[in-house]
């Protein structure tokens, strides 16, 4: 059963985005986008300060069947990255919402998350895309 | 062919074009007064027309066989769960194979042979007996597998796919397979002048083993360099379970060396390695 996680806002790239107490957003990939994925075995994440605008290319994920890119679901700088996931890059796949997050983002704008889907939107848009 | 002195003797084989371009790659064994040959199934259709072909003005007849089924057991263990479900007489069989072997039963041939690097058998049998066979398996406690696991094992046993490592537009003396031919006598087998003439001029592309020891996974067809030099791509690629680090294949100018793959715009270092990489579940490869 593929988890979709209520409080989090979501991209048609399948990342999700979570916003924090103190205004930055944690960016991560959907249950739905790691089971397509399978095993993962290399993340690679973008650089601290990196500058990037939503629907540019923030890092790859390598699985044991595919490269996918993952892309900024909002504008921003890089504050953190989730260096966890280089030694344990199966952490994606086995926590996807928590532990598996991939970068922190200092939004330009974090009223731009509202052109995200919601849980409910973004449950349907699975749905769509499978048909 | 002539290699097949033993009846039940399996023999891994190239089936080539008047070009020396691999149709297909195959196994046959000596059977009674004929030959059995098991080939790729996604080459059915291809090598069923070009053999018809090539038998035709032969006293020669060719039998497909629909009705059969062909189960692979493979792995440590697979010898001893297959025993226990089948018959003690085949059960003693099984004992008494040795590897590249096969032996009759009945209606099943049963071969120490395989497409993984691992002990086992596969079983050629009746469609019927193949379901309950499957069942009973299953039911002892081993595993269905599917392509993804396939693939990885028999690639980390350094074995060729056709489609992927070979196919019409190469020879076998650049895939690898070199000694699936003899060119001892003057056996005209098809593609013969060919290959004379490859061997000749110098054979200019080799298939080799690669390892990617950097974070990355060798896919199919990433270009290859040394230097500046783009001298190949890889064939087949995955990310080996066993090794936790990348395998592949790729065919590349022969003696090329201090390669690179090029992944996504970078160039990593990869390692050409004697193949196999795994052999029953350990590394076997050196790095020189």
């Amino acid at each position: 059963m593929v988890e979709f996680s209520g409080d989090l806002h979501y991209a048609k790239s399948h990342e999700w985005v979570r916003i924090e107490d103190d205004g930055s957003v944690t960016v991560g990939i959907s249950d739905h986008a790691q089971e397509a994925l399978g095993d993962v075995v290399f993340v690679e994440l973008p650089e601290l300060q990196m500058v990037i605008a939503a629907g540019d290319e923030a890092g790859v994920v390598e699985s044991v069947k595919a490269a996918s890119d993952i892309y900024a679901p909002i504008s921003g700088t890089v504050i953190a990255v989730n260096e966890l996931l280089d030694d344990a890059p199966e952490t994606v796949n086995t926590s996807p919402y928590i532990d598996g997050w991939f970068f922190k983002l200092q939004p330009d704008n974090l009223g731009d998350v509202q052109n995200l889907m919601d849980v409910n939107a973004y449950e349907t848009f699975c749905e769509n895309e499978e048909h | 062919m002539e290699r097949l002195e033993v009846p039940g003797k399996a023999l891994y084989s190239a089936m080539l074009n008047e070009t020396g371009g691999v149709l297909d790659d195959l196994i046959v064994y000596l059977d009674g007064d004929g030959y059995r040959i098991v080939v790729n199934c996604a080459t059915r259709e291809k090598d069923l027309a070009w053999m018809s072909q090539q038998t035709s003005g032969f006293d020669c007849q060719l039998h497909e066989r629909p009705e059969l089924a062909i189960l692979a057991i493979q792995g440590p263990n697979a010898l001893a769960k297959v025993s226990a479900v089948v018959s003690p007489e085949r059960a003693d069989l099984i004992a008494k194979l040795k590897p590249f072997i096969g032996a009759w039963s009945g209606e099943w041939f049963i071969a120490r042979t395989g497409y993984t690097g691992e002990k086992g058998v596969e079983i050629i049998l009746p469609g019927t007996d193949a379901q309950n066979l499957w069942q009973a398996l299953v039911a002892s406690g081993v595993r269905p597998v599917g392509l993804g696991a396939r693939d990885t094992l028999r690639l980390e046993a350094g074995m060729n796919l056709y489609g992927s490592d070979m196919d019409e537009s190469v020879t076998p003396l650049e895939s690898n397979m070199a000694v699936t031919v003899s060119f001892e006598g003057d056996r005209e087998f098809l593609g013969r002048a060919r290959l004379e003439a490859q061997l000749g001029e110098g054979v200019e592309r080799e298939l080799v083993g690669l390892v990617l020891l950097e974070r990355g996974v060798l896919r199919a067809h990433y270009p290859i360099f040394s230097g500046d030099q783009q001298v190949g791509e890889i064939t087949s690629g995955a990310f080996s379970p066993t090794l936790e680090h990348g395998i592949g294949l790729a065919r590349i100018t022969v003696g090329a060396d201090n390669l690179t793959v090029e992944i996504r715009n970078k160039r990593l270092p990869v390692q050409r390695v004697k193949l196999p990489f795994v052999r029953n579940g350990k590394q076997v490869y050196q790095l020189v």
